[in-house]
């Protein structure tokens, strides 16, 4: 299934960019996920630390499965305000 | 709605949220600071992610509206480059009476600060850096 990923702010210069979409396959969790973005996005896999996960808008678990998930976002400790 | 570009009217905010059954309007702003850490700050930029930051703040106003019974919010955050002195954020928090308001206010904005995905990202005369605030991290 193919699942559509965002990254941000120093995630995403990390990563080298802001979005792509990879094929993982069915019953893959957050986790499984962030670990195949890890291989062909290697200035994230050594983060040292996990990011909150969204799944289509809402904060998600890393051991929600993506079945039936449009976007997952990636999010580094938000600063607004 | 909730982000915009452009600069944060304090008037539109304060006819958003009162009316004539409410005695109090609690208004909060956020400004942007000239220092960070003890260096000088030239500009700042915000990037979100609008859909999903749009919702946290609808969730944020619902809850604040549920727990304090205050009448109506209003809130608005900046996106893009703001100048030192420009207001970030802008909260207004009408109630009939002002405790309420003055206390929705304060929970609208802690939690805007832990939980909308907003970052903010300082620009300093030798490079810039990326924000990253006590919100939730998944584990380290």
């Amino acid at each position: 299934m193919i699942v559509h990923v965002r990254f941000f702010a120093s995630l995403a210069d990390r990563a080298g960019t802001a979005s792509t979409s990879v094929d993982v396959p069915s019953g893959t969790d957050v986790t499984g996920l962030w670990r195949a973005l890890g291989r062909n996005h290697p200035g994230i896999a050594d983060l040292g630390w996990r990011p909150m996960a969204a799944c289509d808008l809402a904060y998600a678990a890393w051991d929600q499965t993506l079945d039936g998930v449009r976007e997952v976002a990636f999010l580094p400790p938000v600063s607004g305000g | 709605m909730r982000l915009q570009e452009e600069a944060i009217q304090v008037e539109d905010l304060v006819r958003a949220a009162g009316s004539p059954g409410d005695g109090a309007l609690a208004l909060f702003l956020g400004t942007v600071r000239d220092r960070s850490a003890g260096r000088s700050v030239l500009f700042l930029e915000y990037q979100a992610y609008p859909a999903m930051a749009e919702c946290e703040m609808a969730r944020i106003e619902r809850e604040a509206i549920a727990r304090f019974g205050v009448s109506r919010i209003a809130l608005v955050h900046r996106t893009g480059r703001l100048e030192i002195g420009d207001t970030s954020v802008g909260i207004a928090v009408a109630s009939p009476h002002r405790a309420q308001a003055l206390e929705a206010c304060r929970y609208v904005i802690e939690e805007l600060k832990r939980t909308v995905p907003i970052w903010k990202k300082e620009y300093f005369q030798d490079g810039a850096v990326w924000v990253e605030g006590q919100g939730p991290r998944a584990g380290d």
